[in-house]
């Protein structure tokens, strides 16, 4: 039977026969359309060669859908932007579903075309995946998990490569990603347009690249934000990072969302934003080029790194006092007083 | 207007330079310490996370007060709460850190983990629709907090009672500030001589509260807003006023703040709301007259009366090298404690000032580092 006459994810999608391949071939073969995907062999045929890079992540966000995205936009933005920020082309990807019984086929309709949608900004493509449908309960609507391999084509980009006197460049404005979840959770009825950071950086990368920019180490500031990037940094390379607070770019919404829960834009996740340190002569046309970009007009020098302070991100505050940027820990959750 | 209008000049550099120059040069007429206390743990935090100590003098010392909601509930409330929580068809609900706050058998959030239903509150409103959505369990809100958070519980029992939600209880930890800074001032050891009065606190209760702290141990008390400019104009007015030598009550947050506060909030906290006889703080002890209970006209929502055969009745102390009570009487500051940043950490808190982010450890740590020694 036609997926589309189903309103809900059954058990019996899940189950292998003929309503699985109703699902696979309707759905997900017709979205993410490809030959190796199409060949539906027991594993995909690629080819590799030199070096690769090889990353997975999976997605389990509360809601599915926010403003800016979704989990589906979420899980192939994510992955394509851990192989982006190695140097490496987005190339193949795997994509497995763990769906809830009773699920929305519409709202699986709706994930899974903004996927298809997404993959076109990297040009990778999905070539093999799996579904699984639990019963009522066993799981919070749908879990995405995605794969993904790219060639390498910037070597020497690491974490553990921030050299003294490297700037630090963050692409544009900070912890969209975090304040839109939090603004799209039920309890939270505010009204603004804040939206999501949620998007593929391949793009802005390859031109980075291209311009043969010198890059010593290159993050999306994901979970965490910029502070847990920064600190991994400094930690991974044993180096200092000086952060000076008034050049940090935070949008209105945002800081008005941290104000009123007790939090710092620096903590909260993004989706679509990306740090970078480099040589400071290698600075200028880099933020040339980001900022020409779509989402990186706000690219700026945040910070510098030094030989002090090892292991240690510090913020200078606009009135000459400072602190440590420490990296966020436990559940983030609303002050009390 | 956008939001950012609201605050931004209460960090405007040059105003907070300024305010800094004044401070330094009044301060260095005075010959002695002024020994500030600033009783809300989010004054701690503006202090801490703006580095405004950085801008001050030699005499001006920072003393961290009991005011904090979750740094001052002692292990037993704690273990109430996770009892509780592990009690069939039972749904726990609770504000912010004190999920992660250790009692004598782990935190709520390891509770959490075994399977206990218990949930952390953005909204403290959201406790009517759970209670709503869940009629078959008892939907428990665990109440803590200084006068600022008791208007929230207060609302919420008006509402339970008016929409007749039957299945909606409460388990009261409210506290008041006055008692606790008796308490502070009672020790001959206090080196406290100006206190930073709360801000939020005062909104509800009014800066009336404190009249008699200042009458009574001759102590300026500034009622300040939390925001840079808000602290460091406040500490220029008590600068002021040693200089002066008088004590005066002031309110700098006057924009937020009246003699008389929030008399619609008081009288709802009134209705619903009495003074218990004793409660025990982490780290100062039982205190007469400082928390607050439910009246017994409404015991039918009183979780401590309804399960009390449950609810262990031990008095529970600290662990022995933790010296939070020290640090909450101001006798010590939190470099001080042989633990701080050792075997205290906020990834692995022997004692609550560790974990909350408005414990005066946290801030510490979180924005000074194991040694204190100023980035």
């Amino acid at each position: 039977m036609s997926i589309h006459k189903f309103k809900q994810v059954q058990l019996s999608h899940g189950g292998g026969g003929k309503e699985m391949n109703s699902l696979i071939n309707e759905m997900f073969f017709k979205a993410f359309s490809n030959p190796i995907l199409s060949s539906q062999e027991d594993a995909a045929h690629i080819q590799l060669s030199g070096a690769t890079a090889f990353t997975t992540d999976s997605f389990t966000v509360e809601p599915l859908f926010f403003a800016g995205g979704n989990i589906g936009k979420l899980a192939i933005a994510g992955t394509v932007n851990d192989l982006a920020m190695m140097g490496a082309i987005p190339e193949y990807l795997s994509c497995s579903f763990i769906i809830e019984e009773g699920f929305a086929i519409k709202d699986l309709q709706t994930i899974v075309t903004s996927m298809a949608d997404e993959m076109q900004f990297s040009g990778a493509h999905i070539v093999c995946g799996d579904t699984k449908v639990v019963p009522k309960g066993c799981a919070d609507g749908i879990f995405i998990n995605t794969s993904g391999v790219g060639k390498i084509i910037k070597q020497n980009i690491s974490v553990k490569n921030l050299q003294t006197d490297d700037v630090i460049i963050v692409s544009r404005d900070i912890g969209r990603h975090g304040a839109a979840i939090l603004m799209a959770r039920d309890s939270l009825s505010l009204n603004s347009e804040l939206t999501s950071d949620c998007a593929t950086l391949w793009p802005i990368v390859e031109q980075l690249i291209a311009a043969n920019i010198e890059i010593h180490a290159m993050r999306d500031a994901t979970r965490g934000g910029l502070s847990a990037v920064l600190n991994e940094w400094a930690s991974a390379s044993d180096v200092g990072i000086n952060v000076d607070e008034k050049a940090v770019p935070v949008s209105s919404e945002v800081q008005g969302l941290c104000e009123l829960y007790g939090f710092e834009p620096f903590d909260l996740a993004n989706e679509g934003t990306f740090i970078i340190a480099l040589p400071r002569a290698a600075a200028d046309k880099a933020l040339e080029i980001m900022t020409q970009y779509c989402h990186c007009d706000q690219a700026a020098i945040i910070g510098y790194v030094t030989e002090e302070h090892n292991g240690k991100v510090i913020l200078n505050t606009p009135w000459g006092s400072s602190r440590y940027l420490d990296i966020p820990q436990g559940e983030l959750l609303p002050r009390i007083c | 207007m956008e939001l950012t209008d609201l605050y931004q000049q209460f960090r405007n550099p040059d105003t907070i330079r300024a305010l800094s120059e004044s401070i330094n040069k009044l301060a260095s007429d005075i010959e002695s310490n002024i020994n500030i206390m600033e009783v809300c743990g989010g004054h701690t935090h503006t202090i801490m996370k703006y580095g405004l100590n950085q801008l001050l003098p030699n005499n001006i010392k920072f003393i961290h007060g009991p005011g904090c909601p979750v740094c001052i509930m002692p292990k037993e409330r704690i273990d109430h709460a996770a009892t509780l929580a592990q009690l069939p068809d039972v749904i726990l609900l609770t504000l912010g850190d004190m999920i992660r706050v250790p009692g004598s058998k782990g935190n709520l959030a390891k509770f959490r983990a075994k399977g206990a239903d218990i949930r952390p509150l953005y909204d403290p409103m959201d406790a009517l629709t759970i209670a709503k959505d869940n009629p078959d369990k008892k939907v428990i809100f665990f109440a803590i907090g200084f006068e600022t958070s008791t208007p929230m519980t207060a609302v919420l029992i008006d509402q339970a009672e008016k929409q007749q939600i039957n299945n909606l209880l409460f388990h009261i930890n409210h506290v008041l500030v006055p008692p606790a800074i008796d308490a502070v001032m009672a020790d001959t050891n206090s080196k406290v001589n100006a206190f930073i009065g709360p801000a939020h606190v005062s909104v509800i209760s009014g800066a009336k509260i404190y009249r008699p702290a200042v009458e009574k141990y001759q102590t300026p008390v500034v009622v300040s807003g939390f925001e840079p400019v808000d602290v460091m104009e406040s500490i220029l007015r008590i600068v002021q006023q040693k200089h002066a030598d008088i004590a005066e009550l002031d309110i700098q947050y006057s924009r937020a703040v009246t003699e008389e506060g929030n008399l619609t909030a008081q009288a709802l906290i009134d209705q619903y709301l009495t003074i218990r006889d004793t409660f025990r703080w982490r780290g100062l002890g039982p205190i007469p007259n400082s928390a607050l209970k439910l009246k017994d006209k409404f015991a039918h929502r009183d979780a401590e009366i309804i399960y009390m055969t449950n609810l262990p009745t031990a008095e529970i102390d600290d662990h022995k090298a933790c010296q939070c009570g020290d640090i909450l009487r101001g006798l010590s500051s939190p470099p001080d404690c042989k633990v701080f940043g050792r075997g205290c950490s906020p990834e692995t808190p022997l004692g609550s000032c560790m974990v909350s982010s408005e414990g005066a450890c946290n801030a510490y740590y979180r924005y000074a580092g194991v040694n204190h020694v100023h980035p």
